[in-house]
């Protein structure tokens, strides 16, 4: 309770003074988009509210936009609901995306974001440069793809198998506890692992020694740190992502399975040749979806789960940006490498659905 | 199945038990020696209490934001008289391929003065593309096409009609998008690590990110151990109890909603 209270009584000025600014740059936008970016939206908005008959009759006469008018005048509840979160998005999105100029610039908080002085490619030459460059990379790419190897299959593996279960209560039951670690924090998540790993006294080690094998610090070897990442990811999100198979297999048609039983075919060929095929689209999709995510190692994990004694293997992009960037307040440059970041992503995404919609016909657009 | 339900069990165990058969290495399955010391410290602890009080806000206010905007952009997109849908549809999927990225992110936020308040724990995140595409699929799919045009024969106006008639029959999605937004507020600790510097306003996630994996133990809560300094044995067991204190709120929660959010993926997988 007091905390509120404590808040509101340092805040008020500080809040107007934000909530003025919001406003300025809100106002500044809708200037923006009705210069023309977004024009038939600011049209559509100034004709819904204020404008009215008159202006909408002049617009008929000009013969583009018959129609137009009398549909937005119905509808002109709709744009006053979606006002607040397209509002939200240009405030936190797009904002944020003209803030990008500052990876082609000197960023210094005196001057602003617009007011620095431009510097070019001076911060991805550095990226480019820098010893962390390969090191980062190379990391980023083999997490990933290791990532993708080991935890592709898996969940497609799990729904074919707990689809030929029959018994509905332990299907269920199967069910309820592989979803259930997708729930966990990664915080927590990473201190199961830690302390399952840590040496004398978590399980895996004293495992490790009933067989006769020394204590071990896994957390702290650089060559574990992948393998640990990878597959405690698979443990927690193996059952959350076989619902998406689920769901697909579920919608076979039965008359299939019908017809598989009265030629006599046994369960392998039935998986085979009318499980597997009918997972064949939504697999091209989410294949699609992770490669173009390649470069994208979520920051949580790996960052909680980084020591010194591993980082050789375990910093990546992400995480890079976080500590150059917010530690180290070296705003321009840390940008620089996220927004390289973005754009491989962008362009590996399109390649990769170019290539599917060439191969397979399904794809993302 | 056993490998998934292993650790979890494991980890409960391990939190009833006594610090010295944690240490010694007897607990495998079972709890050894059955305590509930750890729990108790743990209630004890202010810093701790603070961070649960300080999530279940973040969790509720920021639901409720999440909840509203989705709703917000996701009928009207789903209208399909709605002009300018196609719009503002470029302007929502734009932003899940490409964003601004951290600094400039945190740089904004900065400017506006949220640092360190509790709304840079709501607003930055406030709306989830994949959540909002969710709904409108569900708001075209289910809702049938004729009831808008028997309410707007009616004289029904589009607010009514979302709230009186869309958002009722939409209970499933939304229970769906509660959990979904739920889990991601309560599991949340990157924004806290970003925006936030008074411990009066960390998160539960935050705090236990310290006590778990920084090894930062709060001094109150070892304050009954004072005895045994260094009592290593019980900041071992102090861990798997604030383990299971942490997740047991969201694992409980899910059961329930969890015949809804099959649905609410398959929905969602229609076009992701």
């Amino acid at each position: 309770m007091d905390n509120f209270a404590a808040r509101g009584r340092f805040g008020v000025a500080e809040r107007k003074k934000a909530k003025r600014r919001i406003l300025c740059i809100a106002v500044a936008l809708s200037g923006l988009l009705q210069f023309g970016l977004r024009r038939p939206r600011s049209r559509a908005a100034a004709t819904a509210t204020t404008v009215g008959r008159h202006d909408a009759r002049r617009r008929a006469a000009n013969g583009s936009r018959v129609i137009a008018p009398p549909k937005i005048r119905r509808h002109w509840e709709l744009y006053l609901l979606i006002l607040p979160p397209v509002l939200y998005l240009i405030i936190f999105k797009y904002v944020p995306m003209f803030g990008v100029q500052i990876a082609f610039k000197d960023f210094n908080v005196v001057q602003g974001i617009w007011g620095s002085p431009w510097a070019g490619l001076k911060h991805f030459e550095a990226f480019f440069q820098s010893p962390n460059f390969r090191l980062i990379i190379r990391n980023t790419i083999v997490i990933s793809f290791y990532s993708l190897v080991a935890g592709f299959p898996v969940p497609i593996l799990l729904a074919l198998a707990l689809n030929e279960i029959r018994n509905g209560l332990f299907k269920k039951s199967v069910q309820m506890i592989t979803y259930a670690p997708h729930f966990i924090s990664t915080v927590v998540m990473v201190s199961i692992v830690i302390l399952m790993l840590t040496p004398h006294v978590g399980v895996v080690d004293r495992l490790y020694s009933l067989f006769g094998k020394d204590m071990t610090n896994f957390m702290g070897i650089p060559e574990y740190f992948k393998s640990i990442y990878v597959w405690s990811g698979v443990w927690q999100e193996m059952g959350y992502a076989s619902i998406i198979y689920m769901a697909a297999l579920a919608s076979v048609d039965p008359a299939l399975y019908e017809a598989a039983k009265m030629d006599g075919a046994p369960r392998w060929r039935k998986i085979v040749h009318i499980d597997l095929p009918s997972l064949i689209p939504i697999t091209v999709i989410l294949l699609i979806l992770n490669l173009g995510n390649i470069m994208n190692v979520g920051f949580e994990k790996i960052f909680l789960m980084q020591n010194p004694l591993n980082l050789s293997s375990s910093e990546v992009i992400s995480t890079y940006v976080y500590k150059v960037g917010l530690v180290g307040a070296n705003f321009s440059f840390s940008t620089a490498v996220g927004l390289f970041n973005s754009v491989v992503n962008l362009v590996l995404l399109i390649a990769v659905n170019f290539f599917a919609r060439k191969a397979s016909e399904t794809s993302l657009w | 199945m056993l490998a998934v339900l292993y650790p979890l069990v494991y980890i409960v165990s391990s939190s009833f038990s006594s610090p010295r058969a944690v240490v010694s290495g007897q607990v495998w399955l079972f709890p050894v020696e059955f305590s509930l010391r750890a729990y108790k410290s743990i209630f004890r602890s202010s810093q701790l209490m603070t961070g649960y009080y300080n999530t279940v806000v973040y969790t509720v206010f920021g639901t409720l934001i999440n909840l509203a905007f989705t709703i917000l952009m996701a009928y009207p997109l789903s209208v399909r008289q709605f002009y300018g849908r196609h719009l503002f549809m470029t302007l929502l999927m734009i932003t899940m391929f490409f964003s601004g990225g951290l600094i400039p992110t945190y740089l904004l936020v900065k400017e506006l003065n949220m640092l360190d308040t509790r709304w840079a724990m709501w607003l930055p995140g406030a709306l989830s593309v994949f959540q909002v595409i969710v709904a409108r699929t569900f708001f075209q799919s289910s809702i049938p096409q004729e009831l808008a045009e028997a309410a707007q024969m009616d004289g029904c106006r589009d607010t009514r009609y979302l709230v009186s008639v869309v958002l009722p029959l939409s209970k499933p999605i939304i229970a769906v998008m509660t959990l979904m937004y739920a889990v991601g507020h309560w599991n949340a600790y990157f924004d806290a690590l970003i925006y936030l510097r008074s411990e009066k306003l960390f998160p539960l996630q935050y705090v236990l990110r310290n006590l778990l994996i920084l090894n930062a133990a709060d001094p109150e809560m070892l304050a009954n151990t004072a005895a045994k300094i260094r009592d290593q044995g019980f900041e071992q067991a102090l861990k798997y109890a604030l383990i299971v204190v942490a997740s047991v709120p969201v694992l409980i929660m899910y059961p329930f909603v969890q015949k809804h959010f099959v649905k609410g993926v398959m929905i969602g997988s229609l076009k992701g």
